[in-house]
């Protein structure tokens, strides 16, 4: 379980994290999406206890990331958006290095590693330098390596990120493994169609604050809820967006390039036809009226541009 | 038992120690400096004397040269080892992944510190064999070695201890080698400067018969001033006698600079992980 409760991070006068409150239950895949500078890493940090919160608190497993950090850090499997590695250690060295550190004993890491290596997919790699795998690569070891000591809840910070598409596409098959392994998983991205396929649940950040939380599924029926709907006139620009303006049921008209109007519309079918038709008859040059194709990202984006404005 | 006598961080460091090939290049230019410079001085000697022997008291002050250019590499050399030792980590990406594990900040300093004084205490004790060219001519006891070993050793965990404070609070290597080294050198040259300087207004007070303690005190607190102490007394029992103190400068010494050990690690392990405890507004 991961809970944050009121979890606030100020930066000075900045405002990272403001009052996020979050709440997965235990075996859920978790996925924590928002644009650049939204928060998520700082939000990792302070559950991964490298962080303390400028107030609230955050509990992992029950406990209180602020009270009890050396009990926190036993459970969690936590892997940081950049890292390093120790250059000189081979691939089977680095984990077994980690694996001492978390108190395994010498029989145990023997049993695990290669197990571990497996699971990431890079058993021929064993006996190579950490510093000569590839990026991709890297990352698979850095995430085997918060396995080491078979945590109950994983941070995963962009995992992802960097990769190629093939590399991503490893990474999600592995990821989708280690939820049937029935670990509650916290992983970000800015990409959502990415965490989309493997979450049972979604949060999206902007600013500091969650802004939508639910099941994929949920935040699809958002989207249904929001159309966007795109208007090309010819002339009278003003009269346009002044006419749309005063339905009830349209939200954030913008002016986009070369004649088209863009703007949220969260009428039933029916007020759509009937806002057609009322801007026929107000004599508005429309040249088309098209309601956009949109996948979950789209929903994304126009989530977070409301939340900007408002 | 095994794994908690032999704590992973410090297996860690040792082993990564002693696989870069710079680790023996350190050690083998360590040893061709000062073995040069005996060899030098042996050299230099014999072409003075005009009987063409190297005599006891010869020997003497070769062991007196070796054993204070000896401390001095140490007082350079321990900076370098320690004051990179967190900071590295952090400027690599490694740091924020060994404080995710299990590993106590406790662990994680010591061993630090252990680690890279264990190699630089290799290094000293591999010049071991040029102190038998010093005994073969005779002119020091086997205890003026072994206590000049011993003062190598605190002087390498006061100025360590340190090197690791300013390694965990300061986020940059360079301004923690910098910081380092600035301390170490005022410690042992800033400190003899101010001790010599007050020196100087010694005379005043003597003709005035008051004590004068301060030369005393300076001079117990450095380090290198100390150490010669320990093989010519005549310079420390001046000060001593000005400064009407009966106890040994070594009590000085010693408590002054265990609490400076302590004081260091017990900072540096409180600061290695940032407080988790919200600071309530006031
Ligand atoms: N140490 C810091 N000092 C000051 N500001 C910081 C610090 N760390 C992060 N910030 C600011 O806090 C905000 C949130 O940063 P954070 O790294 O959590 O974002 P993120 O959602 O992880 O973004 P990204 O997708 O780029 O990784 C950003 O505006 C960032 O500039
Ligand atoms: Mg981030």
């Amino acid at each position: 379980m991961i809970e944050t409760v009121n979890l606030t991070k100020k930066y000075g006068s900045f405002t990272a994290l403001n009052d996020l409150n979050l709440s997965i239950s235990d075996g859920t895949v978790f996925g924590f999406v928002g644009q650049n500078g939204a928060g998520k890493s700082t939000t990792f940090q302070i559950l991964a206890t490298l962080m303390a919160p400028t107030n609230g608190t955050a509990f992992v497993n029950g406990v209180d990331v602020t009270k009890d950090p050396e009990k926190v850090r036993k459970v969690i499997g936590y892997m940081p958006d950049f890292f390093g590695v120790y250059d000189q250690f081979k691939t089977e060295e680095y984990l077994d290095f980690y694996g001492a550190s978390y108190g395994l004993s010498a029989r145990e890491r023997e049993e695990v590693i290669p197990q571990l290596l497996e699971l990431v997919n890079l058993s021929n790699k064993r006996d190579s330098y950490v510093d000569l795998l590839s990026r991709g690569m890297k990352q698979r070891l850095c995430l085997a390596r918060s396995l080491i000591h078979d945590p109950k809840v994983l941070i995963l910070d962009e995992p992802a990120s960097g990769l190629d598409p093939r590399a991503r596409i490893e990474m999600r098959e592995i990821l989708k493994e280690l939820k049937t392994m029935g670990k509650t998983i916290i992983i970000s991205s800015h990409i959502l169609p990415e965490l989309a396929e493997m979450c049972d649940e979604i949060g999206v950040i902007d600013n500091g604050k969650l802004i939508a939380t639910g099941t994929v599924s949920e935040i699809q029926l958002k989207l249904q809820q929001q159309k966007v709907i795109i208007v090309m006139v010819t002339r009278d620009m003003e009269k346009t967006i002044r006419f749309f303006e005063d339905d009830p049921d349209v939200i954030n008209v913008q002016r986009g390039s070369n004649g088209s109007i863009q703007f949220g519309y969260k009428g039933s079918d029916e007020d759509q036809q009937m806002l057609i038709k009322k801007a026929v008859m107000a004599d508005i040059p429309m040249l088309s009226f098209k309601q956009l194709e949109t996948n979950l990202e789209d929903v994304f984006m126009e989530i977070t541009k409301g939340v900007e404005e408002g | 038992m095994k794994s908690t006598l032999i704590n992973p961080v410090l297996n860690k460091e040792i082993r990564l120690r002693f696989r870069s090939s710079k680790s023996y290049i350190g050690i083998a230019s360590y040893l061709g400096i000062l073995g040069l410079i005996s060899l030098g001085f042996i050299g230099l000697t014999l072409s003075y004397d005009y009987m063409g022997t190297f005599r006891p008291e010869e020997s003497r002050s070769m062991f007196l040269l070796i054993s204070m250019l000896q401390l001095a590499l140490v007082i350079f050399i321990t900076p370098g080892l320690t004051a990179g030792v967190i900071s590295s980590e952090r400027e690599r990406q490694t740091l924020p992944i060994l404080l995710t594990t299990a590993q106590s900040s406790t662990a994680i300093i010591l061993s630090k510190l252990i680690s890279s004084l264990s190699f630089l205490l290799l290094i000293v004790f591999a010049t071991a064999p040029l102190y038998m060219i010093v005994f073969l001519y005779g002119g020091i006891s086997p205890s003026n070695v072994v206590a000049s070993f011993s003062l190598y050793a605190f002087a390498m965990l006061v100025i360590g201890s340190f090197g690791i404070l300013a390694s965990t609070i300061i986020r940059k290597t360079i301004l923690a080698m910098v910081t380092t080294y600035s301390v170490a050198f005022f410690m042992t040259g800033g400190l003899a400067i101010i001790t010599l300087m007050l020196t100087t207004f010694s005379y005043q007070f003597y003709n005035q018969g008051t004590d004068y303690i301060w030369p005393f005190l300076f001079a117990s607190l450095n380090i290198p001033i100390m150490f010669f102490s320990v093989f010519e007394p005549s310079v420390m029992m001046e000060f001593q006698s000005m400064s009407g103190f009966g106890f040994s400068p070594w009590i000085i010494f010693f408590s002054f600079y265990s609490l400076f050990i302590v004081g260091c690690l017990i900072i540096a392990i409180r600061k290695l992980r940032p407080n988790m405890k919200i600071k309530s507004k006031s």
